[in-house]
């Protein structure tokens, strides 16, 4: 092989160095394994009913106890306002926004510790496996979408008084933003729990905390002067604000607070890839 | 012939020792001085080779050293070497798995790589469903897979379960399906560890043969590394030997393979050391008769070793294979079952009736399975003794080919 070095260089299909600049993703990569992604959202959805009497039911069962029980506690006995909408309805659409998005934070903030032993054997980009955990939550937030259209319908039989509005072609971006911001943060933890598992803890009460700092149980309306901006502050309070608009006609949008929540993400998000790139390469040596 | 694959200076170190403690402060120290101040790693520095049974000073350790070869088109080649030489690294680092610390690899062509069979396989699933799974998982397109299912189905043998979950599948029929698809890669350069270890001996020579067709039929190049020498030898024409992390040699299987028997068959090597997981600890196995150093067929062998739980154990059996240098395995034993509370100790010792072994070296392998199916922990040569033979009655004074000896009566008549 006479050839000139550079035209060597050019020959190789793949180079294997230990460190690669952090902004290089391999998006490239993750395109050529999509059908992975696809096989594994399947895996989950067909895993999760197998061997159940009620299937793909139970996607419904835990948002419907979760409204009833918050319609009891918050609705009737702290009487807290859902400014104007029957509670069911308020709590219902508040938890199915909420719920896709903790399901993403808390699913991906696992993803190296669950997969330990599969990323060990075999290499497919890795942000397949997150990526595919939106994914199939997706899934999930779909069928419980359902769920809250049906209570819409209901009460709308029953001239309830709530009105879907033209904000509802935002919806798309609002459950992006949702899976992004989730996924973003998800990717942050789980690079970190690799190192240093103190975050693990936090993970589970930690958003259970942010639940309340977040416009789920009660309208931002209703919030104290002096805490709303703290309220505010909280990326996911402007989405779901937005989403309770969208569909049900009650809620605070504004472009200040989507923009905010869109900046928020991307950040989050951005950071959250370049986190999970580095901490790629060489977690198997350390989890 | 053109270089399939082209590794220079290639190294990997790790940290021994708790990971986590003073993590952050460490982290800061090396992130200063490398990216700020432009010094050379502080922890790059203390490295020292990757020998196990000496103490080192330092509490890191090179995996891999300085390791540089180039492969072929086309070739199959063996990789040799004792448990913790590197070798495993190594493939790890060619499949992407782990990246080097220094050094880099030039590949050219799609790399498959096998160091497990049925990475991925969710028991849930039918067989159908976990070959689109695992394929997509090694890399397959769907279409891919479509293609190819009918003859997937066809060579792993378990056509009538293949819409069964495996979870009901025998372990032979679960690794048969794992490498079936496995063996269906389209790929340039296949790299596969250890995987023959597992299945029956049918399915093992159907293995053996579908990797020497990949290797000498398809012109696909071949890594392999086995711990059975034969499978090796009979695989693959060119050998690499690792020792301590180290390219000890390069060349023709037979040669690089008569190097590593010569070179590994110190009696002992292996009894010194304590190995566990997170169920239990197991004591290095001693070996005793009547107190002699140099064991005789002529006499009962014992075998002892002692098991530590960490966690509650139960139905488990401890099972020794003993092997023959070449990875031949001679007899197996499983012990009856016995259940152990957390923390508590448990010694089992066994005797071996004389008149077995012959005059050669073995090497044990010992595990401790639950209900005689899933190892909790295997631990590949966790001994080796030599044997010797006393001719008690014959004048022949030369070797006993075979990897028995028993005592025979004969009568002539």
């Amino acid at each position: 092989m006479q050839n000139s070095k550079d035209n060597i260089i050019e020959e190789w299909d793949l180079t294997i160095e230990p460190q690669t600049s952090l902004f290089e993703l391999n998006l490239k990569d993750v395109w050529r394994y999509r059908d992975l992604l696809w096989m594994f959202v399947k895996r989950d959805f067909v895993s999760f009913y197998k061997q159940t009497i009620l299937g793909p039911l139970w996607f419904f069962i835990q948002p419907l106890f979760t409204t009833i029980i918050y319609t009891f506690i918050f609705g009737g006995l702290a009487n807290l306002s859902t400014d104007g909408l029957p509670q069911p309805l308020f709590y219902m659409a508040g938890i199915t926004a909420w719920n896709y998005f903790a399901d993403c934070i808390t699913k991906t903030s696992t993803v190296f510790k669950d997969n330990a032993n599969i990323f060990g054997k075999v290499y497919f980009p890795r942000l397949i496996m997150p990526l595919s955990i939106v994914a199939s939550n997706l899934v999930r937030f779909g069928v419980q979408m359902i769920l809250l259209f049906m209570m819409m319908g209901y009460y709308a039989l029953h001239n309830a008084s709530f009105s879907i509005t033209p904000a509802i072609l935002l919806f798309p971006v609002l459950v992006l933003l949702m899976a992004l911001l989730g996924l973003g943060l998800g990717l942050i933890i789980t690079a970190l729990t690799t190192k240093y598992r103190d975050l693990a803890f936090l993970v589970t009460f930690g958003i259970q905390l942010l639940m309340y700092t977040t416009t789920v149980i009660y309208p931002l309306s209703s919030a104290p002067e002096k805490y709303k901006t703290l309220i505010s502050l909280n990326p996911m309070t402007g989405i779901i604000e937005a989403f309770r608009y969208a569909f049900l006609g009650q809620g605070q949008i504004s472009v200040n607070t989507l923009g905010y929540s869109a900046v928020f993400t991307i950040v989050v998000m951005v950071l959250g890839v370049v986190i999970f790139n580095k901490t790629e390469k060489t977690f198997v040596d350390t989890v | 012939m053109a270089t399939a694959i082209k590794v220079e200076n290639l190294s990997k170190i790790y940290r021994l020792g708790e990971i986590g403690t003073g993590t952050i402060s460490r982290d800061i120290e090396r992130f200063v001085k490398t990216k700020i101040l432009k010094q050379e790693d502080p922890f790059l520095k203390i490295g020292e080779s990757n020998d196990r049974a000496t103490k080192g000073v330092s509490d890191i350790v090179y995996s891999l050293k300085d390791i540089n070869f180039e492969i072929e088109q086309g070739e199959a080649v063996g990789i040799i070497g004792r448990n913790g030489a590197g070798k495993s690294t190594l493939l790890k680092i060619l499949s992407r798995v782990t990246s080097p610390t220094t050094g880099k690899v030039n590949i050219k062509g799609r790399v498959a790589s096998l160091l497990e069979v049925g990475t991925g396989f969710h028991p849930e699933l039918t067989g159908r469903e976990n070959i689109y799974l695992n394929g997509a998982i090694l890399g397959m397109r769907k279409r891919e897979i479509d293609r190819k299912l009918d003859e997937i189905i066809y060579f792993s043998g378990v056509e009538r379960y293949i819409d069964t979950p495996v979870k009901r599948y025998s372990s032979g029929m679960y690794v048969r399906l794992a490498f079936a698809v496995a063996a269906h890669l389209e790929s340039e350069i296949l790299i596969v560890d250890e995987v023959l270890a597992v299945g029956d001996a049918e399915f093992q020579k159907k293995c053996l043969g579908k990797m020497g067709e990949v290797s000498k039929g398809e012109g696909r190049t071949v890594l392999f590394v086995s711990h059975n020498l034969g499978a090796v030898e009979q695989l693959c024409k060119k050998g690499i030997l690792f020792n301590n992390g180290q390219l000890k040699s390069i060349g023709i299987t037979r040669d690089i393979i008569d190097y590593y028997v010569k070179n590994n068959s110190m009696m002992h090597d292996s009894l010194s050391r304590v190995f566990e997981n997170n169920d239990l600890i197991i004591s290095p196995i001693e070996i005793f008769q009547n107190g002699n150093l140099q064991f005789y067929n002529k006499d009962k062998i014992y075998f002892s070793f002692q098991i530590n739980s960490k966690t509650k154990l139960t139905a488990i059996s401890g099972e020794f294979f003993f092997e023959t240098s070449n990875g031949t395995i001679v007899f197996s034993y499983f012990t009856p079952q016995f259940s152990m509370e957390e923390n508590t100790i448990k010694k089992i010792k066994i005797c071996v009736p004389a008149y077995i072994f012959n005059d050669m070296l073995y090497s044990i392998t010992l595990g401790i399975s639950e209900s005689y199916s899933r190892f909790i922990i295997k631990k590949e040569s966790a001994a080796k003794f030599e044997i010797a033979c006393v001719n008690e009655e014959l004048g022949w004074m030369g070797d006993f080919p075979g990897v028995v000896r028993p005592k025979i009566s004969c009568e002539i008549l």
